[in-house]
């Protein structure tokens, strides 16, 4: 039995519409022509093997792996702090101070970019490196791994801090023990989103990378040139099988949150 | 005093604190350098600190901005009618998707369709743009397999170098944004309440039209702010869509940091811009607001 | 004054003028208490008197405006949650969803000395003495709400504490389950000898299950006595009409030397002892209050030797048992409600029988607050 039948073939359509392109990125980093047109004239492996001998691509991908780890480990710190205060109790100003830690969710990025571009040239007076880079990204990142792990934190009795407290252990134990299992998972996604983040970040890396460019950086750059447009079709497929694998990781984390506790499923991420 | 006489409410500020501070030293206080500088003026490499309204005249006056000219529009209205129509189409393309998952997705099912969706949205961004660049090109995919086809002989030339192409990505791009929020105010819908309107006499979609769509407002509004307010912000996709051509107001605010090198009038863009928005935003929600009281 | 067993001369929790304050709300105000070892205390009052807050601030997870609270012959100012000899069985259990239900019960033993087989043991002890031998090993949130609260009973006996507080543990059971858990706390407390705080709104649950009972207003104690005591001479207005059905009265409150007399509406004048007055004598317009069952109707034919009030049925409520009337008595605004064993051969009375009622001097109370 199909029920809505009209919506179902529409939403089905819809993936289709959101999934087209980044169906194409493997279509054309294994066809053989240089030029990115149909029809495909046949396969090879030659687009990946040019990425793997391409030395100012390792170096920016070094640095770009580095960003993100950093970046996913200080977001998630200070994210784990900001949610743990959010489920805790209310203070004057904390509704006020948790909603500007959020906006940059609805901030152009170019605007946070421009400001802190501004501030870190004039006012900081720091050389523009992967350090303005980490800082710029952790910004945008905080409010997508407070949202995971409001998530987490929020599922929480505060019973239980209290009652392993209760049965003896002080307050870092109880926290240890009982809270960070249970929102474990939370922390391992908002790591790999964070990461995600930062990896596929174009707009601010492009304003505050210093001499070494990110990934998306050195691809932007790649962009001017027609003959590569098969190796960036390559990089991007890579890319992106990245990002899937680790969403999939993500949401697998998130999914087992739930189960842990002991609550019903009720929705993705944000 | 030991940590432990704090109360609970203290325990909570000193954990707030670290990120709060973070947000204050790198979103605050850049948000406020930026409106310093924008009074500002550009002498080289440094800036006269004299305060000027010059940047901001310049926004007012000058065609390519705000007023236009015979031929064109200028830059922040063109960018603003960009973002409207990405915003109408996004949302209106959204909603029953949104309507879909919440509503005939069986519940099992609905985390593995969100999951679905958001997909495309956690792969590079840049990457994404790049490839409508490649399908929509004079020689990209649409137009080859067409011709391949035998649909056309001629590649179409409407696709690339033009604000549709513009809108196609960045509808594309900002899909999810219009989804979730609607998604979760269905959600939020009891249910009882269609099986009630169905019980007073009202058709399955008469319901939809009096009982869910009402109710399903603060979502729509939601995603309208959420995609049109980020939009305005894009200058990757108008760059590379439109190539050197036209361009959007967030391409003008870049190059005035980069190659044109005139911080304050870039500065000064940003914040107009901003208002522009913020305004605009407010009127919808107020004009929003009054229609639901209207209603009631 | 209350009818009350002297406590010995060290109690195990002693209470003295503890106030709480939340910003501007005054959440505790002023109390004094005192609690016997082995005792079954209940905190008993309507929603947001204070009885949780009191018993948190006993636990230590609220640390009191001012006051001494003293468990055990120590002070307890200044000692965390973690280092009181009290544990608590949560409103919501509070059971680690990631442990199993051995290991929520073994949760308090991890700085236990003892070897790894001994703890195992006590904990299959603990299991087995609430009912659960050989649930050891079940993930903890596939439990039942009547098993989990069970299992926060053992983690929290397995730890032998001087005191256990309760915080409306049975408010998430159905009724049936409810009024077993009841006995069976009952008998547990019996068993382990470990003095029960209990808190809850259900005034018959503490009726049924306590030795004493402290009723709260407003964050204050209203009065503190056993259940029977608490039921019979309520000392307030206020107490009287949480705790059971009583009806209310007007009365003029006079001496007459030593005795006390009262004239109350619609049944007429009478003399009450002393201990008929526990919140003590005020003369001058009062309220006096009778329980329904200490009324009777006199049907056809019936005579007796007590006090007798003429009226007529205005309203019937048949529960099988009993059934409850309504009489209207002329001088009285509100009637009077009356609770009659349904026995055989006595029949239910209909709306307007005109009917008499039989009340007695000892069963009135003087309400003076
Ligand atoms: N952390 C707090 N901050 C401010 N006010 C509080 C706090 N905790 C409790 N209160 C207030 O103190 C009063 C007493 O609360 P408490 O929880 O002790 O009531 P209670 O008697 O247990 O009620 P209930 O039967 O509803 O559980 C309430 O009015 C409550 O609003
Ligand atoms: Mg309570």
């Amino acid at each position: 039995m199909m029920r809505g039948g009209w919506l179902r073939a529409y939403a089905l359509l819809y993936l289709v519409f959101l999934f087209a392109p980044i169906l194409l990125l493997p279509l054309f980093a294994f066809n053989d022509a240089s030029v990115i047109a149909f029809p495909l004239t046949g396969f090879t492996t030659h687009w990946f093997q040019e990425l793997w001998t391409t030395e100012a691509l390792h170096q920016a991908l070094r640095n770009s792996l580095v960003i993100a780890v950093l970046n996913s480990l200080i977001a998630t710190l200070l994210g784990v702090c900001a949610a743990r205060a959010t489920s805790g109790p209310a203070f004057p100003g904390k509704r006020g101070i948790l909603g500007f830690i959020m906006l940059p969710l609805v901030l152009p990025e170019i605007v946070i970019a421009v400001s802190l571009l501004v501030v870190v040239r004039q006012v900081l007076d720091l050389q523009l490196s992967n350090v303005t880079v980490i800082l710029a990204h952790v910004v945008i990142s905080l409010p997508f791994s407070i949202a995971i792990l409001n998530g987490a934190f929020a599922n929480l009795d505060p019973a239980f801090e209290e009652a392993a407290q209760d049965l003896g252990e002080t307050r870092w134990g109880a926290f240890r023990l009982v809270t960070l299992p249970l929102v474990f998972p939370g922390i391992i996604s908002s790591l790999l989103i964070c990461f995600i983040i930062s990896l596929d970040d174009f707009v601010l890396a492009q304003f505050l990378t210093g001499a070494n460019p990110t990934l998306p950086v050195y691809i932007y750059g790649l962009t001017r040139f027609v003959k590569s447009l098969p190796v960036i079709m390559a990089l991007g497929t890579l890319l992106v099988a990245l990002s899937i694998t680790l969403l999939v990781i993500a949401e697998y984390f998130r999914r087992r949150g739930v189960a842990r506790a002991g609550l019903k499923d009720s929705g993705g991420f944000l | 005093m030991s940590i432990f006489d704090r109360s609970p409410q203290a325990r909570t500020a000193a954990l707030l604190s670290p990120p709060f501070l973070y947000s204050l030293l790198l979103l605050a206080l850049p948000l406020v350098a930026i409106v310093l500088i924008s009074f500002w003026t550009q002498t080289g490499l440094d800036f006269d600190t004299t305060f000027t309204l010059a940047n901001y005249r310049a926004i007012f006056t000058q065609p390519q901005y705000i007023l236009g000219n015979a031929q064109n529009w200028g830059v922040i209205p063109v960018s603003l009618f960009v973002s409207a129509t990405v915003t109408a189409i996004t949302v209106v393309l959204a909603y029953p998707v949104a309507y879909f998952v919440s509503f005939v997705v069986d519940p099992s099912r609905k985390s593995l369709w969100l999951f679905l969706i958001t997909i495309p949205f956690w792969s590079s961004y840049l990457i994404r743009v790049f490839l409508w660049k490649v399908i929509l090109g004079f020689n990209g995919v649409i137009n080859t397999g067409l011709q391949a086809l035998g649909v056309i002989r001629e590649p179409l030339e409407f696709l690339l170098y033009n604000l549709a192409s513009v809108i196609i990505t960045m509808a594309h791009a900002y899909a999810v944004f219009a989804i979730l929020p609607i998604y979760v105010a269905l959600e939020k819908i009891d249910r009882s309440l269609l099986e009630a309107s169905q019980d007073l006499g009202e058709s399955r979609f008469s319901t939809f039209l009096r009982v869910t769509l009402p109710l399903s407002v603060p979502g729509i509004v939601g995603a309208v702010l959420i995609v049109f307010i980020p939009t305005i912000g894009d200058y990757v996709t108008p760059q590379l869509m439109l190539g050197a051509g036209g361009r959007l107001v967030a391409n003008t605010i870049q190059t005035q940091f980069f190659k044109g090198n005139d911080a304050p009038l870039g500065a000064a863009l940003s914040i107009v811009t901003m208002l522009m928005v913020g305004i605009i935003s407010l009127v919808f929600l107020f004009l929003n607001r009054r229609w639901l009281r209207g209603r009631s | 004054m209350n009818v009350q067993s002297k406590p010995p001369a060290t109690p195990l929790i002693q209470l003295r003028g503890i106030h709480k304050h939340y910003g501007d709300y005054h959440a505790l105000r002023g109390i004094d208490l005192e609690i016997r070892q082995g005792e079954f205390f209940s905190l008993l009052g309507p929603s947001g008197c204070g009885k949780t807050t009191l018993l948190r601030t006993i636990a230590g997870f609220e640390q009191p405006s001012s006051g001494q609270l003293v468990i055990d012959g120590k002070d307890m100012s200044g000692v965390p949650p973690n280092h009181r000899p009290t544990n608590m069985v949560f409103q919501s259990y509070a059971i680690f969803p990631h442990l199993t239900v051995a290991e929520n019960v073994g949760f308090g033993l991890r700085r236990d000395p003892r070897p790894k087989e001994q703890r195992a043991r006590a904990v299959a002890e603990a299991l087995e003495m609430v009912g659960l031998g050989g649930y050891g090993n079940r993930a903890a949130h596939a439990l039942s709400g009547g098993q989990r609260q069970r299992v926060a009973l053992a983690r929290a006996l397995i730890l032998k504490p001087k005191v256990l507080l309760l915080d409306e543990p049975l408010s998430a059971l159905d009724k049936k389950l409810r009024e077993n858990m009841q006995v069976e706390l009952i008998r547990l407390q019996r068993n382990v000898g470990i003095t029960f705080i209990l808190v809850t709104h259900d005034q018959e649950e503490a009726l049924v299950m306590s030795d004493r009972i402290a009723v709260m207003f407003e964050g204050a104690i209203g009065q503190m006595a056993d259940p029977e005591t608490l039921y019979r001479r309520p000392n307030s207005r206020r107490v009287a009409e949480f705790i059971g059905k009583m009806n209310l009265l007007p009365a003029e409150v006079g001496m007459e030397g030593n005795r006390i007399v009262v004239e109350v509406a619609g049944l007429g004048r009478g003399a009450v002892e002393p201990d008929q007055a526990p919140g003590g004598v005020i003369e001058g317009n009062s309220t006096v209050g009778i329980r329904p069952e200490t009324l009777s109707l006199l049907f056809p034919g019936e005579t007796t030797d007590r006090r007798v009030a003429e009226g007529v049925v205005d309203e019937v409520v048949y529960y099988g048992d009993m059934t409850y009337y309504d009489v209207r008595i002329p001088g009285v605004e509100e009637p009077l409600t009356i609770s009659m064993k349904n026995l055989i051969g006595r029949p239910v009375l209909d709306v307007g029988t005109p009917t008499k009622v039989a009340w007695d001097e000892r069963s009135l109370v003087v309400l003076s607050r």
